[in-house]
């Protein structure tokens, strides 16, 4: 039975290294067999066969950007209740009714940007979706 | 000697997973047949188990093509992640009794950790394309993987209180007298959803769905690049029925056949639960998918915590 952190903690590395290794040969082994021919139809973006105007690096939807930064949000709080879990059987009463304390003010937060219309993502063109840009320029139309 | 018997582990268990993964794409398409009442691929060897071997000849004999307009590196890279981060859990997944790579005492937690670094490789790969439909596919891609990380991780929670350990092998010897499925039944099914969810599968691929966007974030891949897409996926599928069956299904519990048998059954059968999914439910759109996510299942995984929480503090 291994004891130390390094002896628990060598194989992971070594499942690391061995996992980059396998996806290495992978993308080396196509790389080495396979026969190159280009030509300049081949080389285009594929858009279903019509000819691309453009490139991909406009602007996209700025609710992309706001479930970032929800998830960030949520998943700090998500991990700040994984290490309570493990010292549940502990603490008992007390880490219970501090944990619940916690969650209702995560819920708290939660239902203040669900009111916000944050978590719709309905249609431009529809009310309801228009909340969550109206929060990122919210006096911009104000005049 | 110390160092060779996690080399000889390694090396089983990736085989094992490899392996499967490749063999998940004969199954897929047979099992697909059957449910819609056609053949699949028959001609190639007994029950055509040979297509695996031709598919993997074929892809890696394809033209290895880097689009010149794309990030190049980034675009080689994206196909690695996944494969590298999909692999590295199967470190933790505990196969019998003492059969796991690493016994680390935080287990889920690497687990959790390892599964969602595939979320880099959407990115990567929908970013570097320089392809509209592969930028749209990459978004969503990752837009829905966060979402659903959020509560994947605490759906989990409420096996771990009851078990009081985050060790893999404690979760399934604290299931001896009953499969946590029984107690943790809301648990259960909020963490199957998110696992489709995250492995991107049918009903959730909208990162994919073909007949809007092509192939979303892979629609410039091609070769053995495009093929490691799919191996991911797969990975992905064994990996999370594997962390059902431990979670929730007593792992390699069972009576009269030995540990690795039923843990490899219980596996086999949560992915043919996928595969049914793919084959029996419709997608949903977008929104819908996301405004499910966040305004049902997050709050009835605190919920769910909270219960748990309670019922284990009475009863004890």
């Amino acid at each position: 039975m291994p004891t130390s952190a390094a002896e628990n903690y060598f194989p992971v590395l070594l499942q690391i290294l061995i996992a980059m290794a396998v996806a290495g040969g992978m993308v080396g082994g196509s790389f080495f067999l396979g026969h190159k021919v280009r030509n300049r139809i081949k080389d285009m973006p594929y858009e279903s066969g019509m000819v691309p105007t453009g490139d991909a690096r406009g602007r996209f939807s700025v609710k992309f950007y706001l479930v970032g930064m929800l998830f960030i949000l949520f998943d700090i709080e998500a991990i700040f209740l994984y290490p309570w879990v493990v010292v549940f059987h502990e603490l008992k009463m007390l880490a219970f009714i501090e944990m619940v304390l916690f969650i209702v003010f995560v819920l708290a937060g939660f239902f203040y940007i669900w009111k916000k219309g944050v978590l719709n993502w309905a249609a431009e063109g529809n009310d309801e979706g228009k909340d969550a840009v109206r929060i990122l320029s919210h006096d911009q139309h104000a005049a | 000697m110390s160092a060779l018997y996690p080399l000889l582990i390694i090396a089983v268990v990736l085989g094992i997973v490899l392996n499967l993964a490749g063999g998940l794409i004969w199954v897929e398409r047979r099992l697909l047949a059957l449910w819609q009442d056609r053949y699949g691929p028959n001609r190639v060897g007994p029950f055509g188990l040979g297509q695996v071997v031709a598919d993997s000849v074929k892809l890696f004999t394809k033209e290895d093509w880097i689009p010149p307009f794309a990030d190049k590196p980034v675009f080689v890279l994206a196909p690695a992640v996944v494969v590298a981060t999909s692999l590295l859990a199967f470190a933790v997944i505990p196969f019998a009794a003492g059969f796991v790579i690493a016994d680390l005492s935080v287990g889920i937690l690497f687990l959790l950790a390892a599964s969602s670094l595939g979320v880099y490789s959407v990115v990567l790969a929908g970013w570097s394309s320089n392809n509209k439909y592969a930028l749209l596919g990459g978004l969503r891609a990752t837009a829905q993987m966060l979402s659903y990380e959020v509560f994947m991780g605490l759906s989990l929670m409420g096996v771990v209180i009851m078990a009081g350990s985050f060790r893999l092998g404690d979760i399934v010897e604290a299931q001896r007298h009953m499969w946590y499925v029984v107690p943790q039944f809301a648990g259960f099914v909020m963490f199957l959803i998110a696992g489709v969810a995250e492995t991107r599968r049918l009903p959730f691929d909208l990162a994919e769905s073909e007949s809007e966007l092509i192939a979303g974030f892979h629609s410039e891949y091609s070769g053995m690049k495009f093929g490691m897409f799919f191996v991911g996926e797969y990975i992905g599928v064994i990996l999370i029925s594997a962390m059902l069956t431990l979670c929730y299904f007593g792992g390699w519990l069972g009576p009269v056949l030995p540990g690795p048998v039923w843990f490899g059954l219980k596996t086999m059968a949560f992915i043919c639960l996928f595969i049914l999914f793919r084959a029996a439910l419709p997608r949903p759109r977008f929104d819908q998918l996301m405004s499910w996510g966040w305004k049902v299942l997050l709050p009835l995984a605190l919920l769910n915590l909270l219960v748990t929480g309670a019922a284990v503090l009475l009863l004890r």
